[in-house]
Parts: C-alpha cells; sequence; structure tokens
C-alpha cells in the first residue's frame, strides 16, 4: 500500500509526514517523528502508556488511527514547557519533587494526563484525581505518589488563578512518623532473615 | 500497522454506504476502541475498513421540536457523560457511559458503536433498553427506525445489516420525563472493565411521591442481549413505597424472566445473586432520586 503526505499539528508545528494509511499514531509519531516519550505497553488501550494529548484530551494512540488526527492539535511530552520561562511545566517538576516517577514508562503517559488535569481548572479531591487517572497503569510506583504529584500542580495552578485550594495531609513514606519507620524497617529485616525455603 | 486491507475515510453517511456496498469484505469503524482491537487480536484481520470517525452529523446531542432527545451516533461517551441535556434529563445514561473503559477510551469511543457491537455487556445498552430508544438507521434501501427492543438478535448480533449506519438515537419525551434512574454496574475493579453484570432501572413516582406509577428496569450480561424484566415491571407499577413485599417480589421477578450463563467471569449462581441484588438496589436508588423515601439496607 502506497504512502501518502498528510499534515500533523504535533506540538505547535505543522509537520508533513508520509503515512500508511493503516497505521496507529502511535507509530507515526514515535517511528516517523521521532516523539518517544510516548510508550507502548499493551496496545489494546488499557494502560495509557502510548496518551498523547489530542485536542486537549488524552487519547490512546495505539488505537487512534493517524489519519484521523489531521488537522487536531497533538501534543506529546516533548512539547510541554512553561509558557512564562521556558522551563519544564509544575506538573513535571512536582513529579520529579514527589518521586512519582520510578521505571518511568508510564510516566510520559501519566504527565499529559496531568497536564489534562490541572489544565481543566478545577480543585480536584484526591479522590477524584484517583479517578481521572483509571485509564493509566503504572507497574512501579503504587500511585501514591503520583496522585500527590498531581495534586501539587492543582495547587500551583489554583494559586495562580486565586481559588483556595488545599493539598490533603501527605500519606507517602516521606511523612511516615520514625517510630512506625522504625518498626516497618524491623519488619522488612525479619522477612530477609526467614528463610523460605525452610518453609 | 492494523492488519486491515484498506481504510476509506468517508465524507458523510451516504459515501460510507456506497464504500460499504461495494466492498464485501468491509465493516464500519467509528471511534475505533473495538474494532481496532478486535483487527489487533485477529478477529478482523484482513478487513477494509470505512470510517465514519470524523464525520459531523453524526455527533452531539441536541432536543426536536417536541423536546425529544437525539444522540448521534458517532458521539463519544465523554461528550454524552458532559452534555447539559443528558445531565438535565437523563442523567442515568451520562453515568452510565462514564463506567465504560477507562478515561481514554471514552474520548474516542462512541455510543453508536457500543451499541451496534451486539455486546450484552456494553455499558450503554441497558440504560438505552430501558429508555425504549429508537435507532435511526440508514442503508442502501433508505433510513428505517428500529427499537432497540428488536435490535438484538443475539450474542454480538443485532438487525443491522452491514451496509446501514447507524446515524442517531431518538429518545422520546415521554420515556424520560419524570423519570430519574440509576445504573449499577458489577465488575471486578472499578476501571477498565467489562461488566460482569449490569442493571439500569428508570421509575417515574406519583405526586405524593408515596408510590410507584412506573418503572423499567434492564440488564446487561443476565441473558444474551440487553433485557427488560416486564413482569417485575408489571407487578411494581402501583406499589406504595412502604409495601414490605415490594423489594423482594421485584427482585424475584426481575431473575425469573432473566437467562444468565456461566462464564470465566462470573458462575450462572453468582449472577443470579446479582440480578436479584441489583435490581433491589438500583430501584431503591432510582426512588431516592425521584425524592420517595424507602428503607433498605444493605
Ligand atoms: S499501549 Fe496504548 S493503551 Fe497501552
Ligand atoms: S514508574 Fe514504572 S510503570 Fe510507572
Amino acid at each position: 500500500m502506497s504512502k501518502k503526505i498528510i499534515t500533523l499539528h504535533v506540538n505547535g508545528k505543522d509537520r508533513e509526514v508520509a503515512v500508511d494509511e493503516r497505521e496507529s499514531l502511535y507509530e507515526t509519531l514515535r517511528n516517523e517523528l521521532r516523539l518517544t516519550s510516548i510508550k507502548k505497553g499493551c496496545e489494546v488501550g488499557e494502560c495509557g502508556a502510548c496518551s498523547v494529548l489530542l485536542n486537549g484530551k488524552c487519547v490512546d494512540s495505539c488505537i487512534y488511527l493517524t489519519v484521523w488526527a489531521q488537522g487536531k492539535d497533538i501534543v506529546t511530552v516533548e512539547g510541554l514547557k512553561d509558557e512564562t520561562n521556558g522551563d519544564i511545566t509544575d506538573v513535571q517538576k512536582e513529579f520529579i519533587k514527589q518521586a512519582a516517577v520510578q521505571c518511568g514508562f508510564c510516566t510520559p503517559g501519566f504527565i499529559l494526563k496531568a497536564v489534562e488535569i490541572v489544565g481543566a481548572n478545577k480543585p480536584y479531591t484526591r479522590d477524584e484525581i484517583k479517578e481521572l487517572i483509571t485509564g493509566n497503569l503504572c507497574r512501579c510506583t503504587g500511585y501514591m505518589n503520583i496522585v500527590t504529584a498531581i495534586e501539587h500542580a492543582i495547587k500551583h495552578n489554583m494559586d495562580k488563578l486565586g481559588i483556595p485550594y488545599e493539598v490533603a495531609p501527605s500519606t507517602t513514606s516521606f511523612d511516615i512518623p520514625d517510630a512506625e519507620k522504625e518498626k516497618m524497617l524491623k519488619d522488612v529485616l525479619a522477612m530477609q532473615n526467614n528463610d523460605v525455603t525452610k518453609a | 500497522m492494523f492488519d486491515i486491507s484498506f481504510l476509506y475515510e468517508a465524507k458523510d453517511v451516504k459515501d460510507a454506504i456506497k464504500r460499504l456496498s461495494e466492498n464485501p469484505n468491509s465493516e464500519i469503524i467509528s471511534g475505533g476502541t473495538d474494532v481496532l482491537i478486535r483487527v489487533r487480536e485477529g478477529k478482523d484481520a484482513g478487513m477494509g475498513l470505512v470510517s465514519i470517525h470524523n464525520i459531523a452529523e453524526l455527533k452531539g446531542v441536541k432536543q426536536d421540536g417536541s423536546g425529544n432527545i437525539i444522540i448521534g451516533a458517532g458521539t463519544c461517551f465523554y461528550d454524552i457523560t458532559h452534555n447539559e441535556i443528558i445531565q438535565k434529563y437523563i442523567p442515568s445514561l451520562g453515568e452510565a457511559v462514564n463506567t465504560v473503559g477507562g478515561p481514554q477510551i471514552r474520548q474516542t469511543g462512541t455510543i453508536g458503536g457500543n451499541i451496534c457491537n451486539g455486546a450484552t455487556s456494553a455499558d450503554s445498552a441497558s440504560t438505552m433498553t430501558a429508555l425504549q430508544a429508537d435507532i435511526v438507521l440508514e442503508g442502501p434501501n433508505g433510513e428505517r427506525v428500529v427499537n432497540i427492543k428488536d435490535f438484538y438478535t443475539g450474542p454480538g448480533k443485532t438487525v443491522r445489516d452491514r451496509c446501514e449506519v447507524c446515524k442517531h438515537f431518538v429518545i422520546k419525551k415521554e420515556n424520560f420525563e419524570n423519570y430519574y434512574g440509576y445504573y449499577f454496574k458489577y465488575g471486578k475493579r472499578k476501571s477498565l472493565e467489562i461488566a460482569t453484570l449490569g442493571c439500569s432501572v428508570l421509575v417515574k413516582l406519583n405526586g405524593a411521591k408515596d408510590a410507584i406509577e412506573d418503572v423499567k428496569i434492564a440488564y446487561g450480561v443476565a441473558a444474551p442481549t440487553p433485557s427488560r424484566a416486564y413482569k417485575a415491571e408489571e407487578f411494581a407499577k402501583g406499589k406504595k413505597l412502604n409495601d414490605k413485599t415490594l423489594l423482594d417480589e421485584f427482585a424475584k421477578l426481575a431473575l425469573e424472566e432473566m437467562k444468565p450463563r456461566d462464564s470465566w467471569r462470573a458462575s450462572k449462581e453468582f449472577r443470579e445473586q446479582l440480578i436479584k441484588e441489583m435490581a433491589k438496589r438500583s430501584l431503591v436508588n432510582s426512588i431516592r432520586r425521584a425524592g420517595g423515601r424507602i428503607e433498605y439496607y444493605v
């Protein structure tokens, strides 16, 4: 099948690209335009690792045909920057600060979802954030720090808009009382010393 | 690369019908969240796809002169949930489609696809059945209207011809006005899950709000196709809310008309239990939304 040249509006620029009409948006963006932040996890729309912003909303690019995206505004993590100073966005800074990244495979998808969530300019609660990220899977972090990072990013945005917003008290490991930490450490050591092969 | 023989972007409905008729081994693709996965799995591999994805006339929700609600088949789940007309008149449909897949899927998946794929587990199907939606199809021989109760013929099967495009759904005013509804989805997890069982109830109370004037109850996955429990509906009509036998009898009758099956998701016995319990809870929630008082503790 022959390829045809189409124009995609990616990260603020019009890009001409030769595509096969059978291609997914994931394949075009990653293979042709080398936007490697997008990851392929499941290829069936279950993990969100391939998320891209399409007209401001996250879609799974693995089950989206490239030709459908013509005339739409596509954003990937490569296209994110803080408009005021050209720096990385608050969302990205908070992901770093809250240690919301471990292996990083799910991170670009989560970042884009977080950008969409923050951009809604709504004071979402922790529970609402959890609901909003249900289309993204993370195998490492346990989500706690991701939710916290998004909460803090919302807080920055709410401050700018002058809307009062309280970040729920953190329940991440950073804030565990010392006595509790010692107990946890003991438990872990006990587990390690327990020879499972003899059990 | 998807294993398809061609992809054709239809300009409008007529154009799509023409292409489908010319290519016997082709099918419609709308949001793609179902068809593309079937292609990936090899089930629909090699097919030609006629895309109605970007046809503007198939999108949106509006009301006609007589107040009926018209939902474009190409409207994505997110847009239905966030539509003002839906939120005002049939919020339970908005809630039902908000349980499909995950947020990303709901941006592209469409209600037309959800109904036309014929799955009994489709989250919109039970509520659309309770709302007695009319389905407007257009094919090579022109337009026809099929009521949803006559639409499904078996698991994954509908009366829609391969060359027919589902254009929109009409929900008549008399079928939603003064009705309050609730959709109950039972699944093992909250997101990205196919319903083990779905139950949708719509209830209309009398003026004093102490008796049921009318009720509709429809299930998904309780039978090979989305089905209504007519006997239960008949029984509940006119019953007082403080009638102690109401809920148990309603649930018992609902089960009588369903034909649940074993599947890897759940056993037949478990589904029977769900059918009864979900009938009660969905009815109670609908009644409470309608402003009625009814006792029920779980
Ligand atoms: S790779 Fe697209 S959703 Fe998993
Ligand atoms: S950080 Fe590894 S999958 Fe999320």
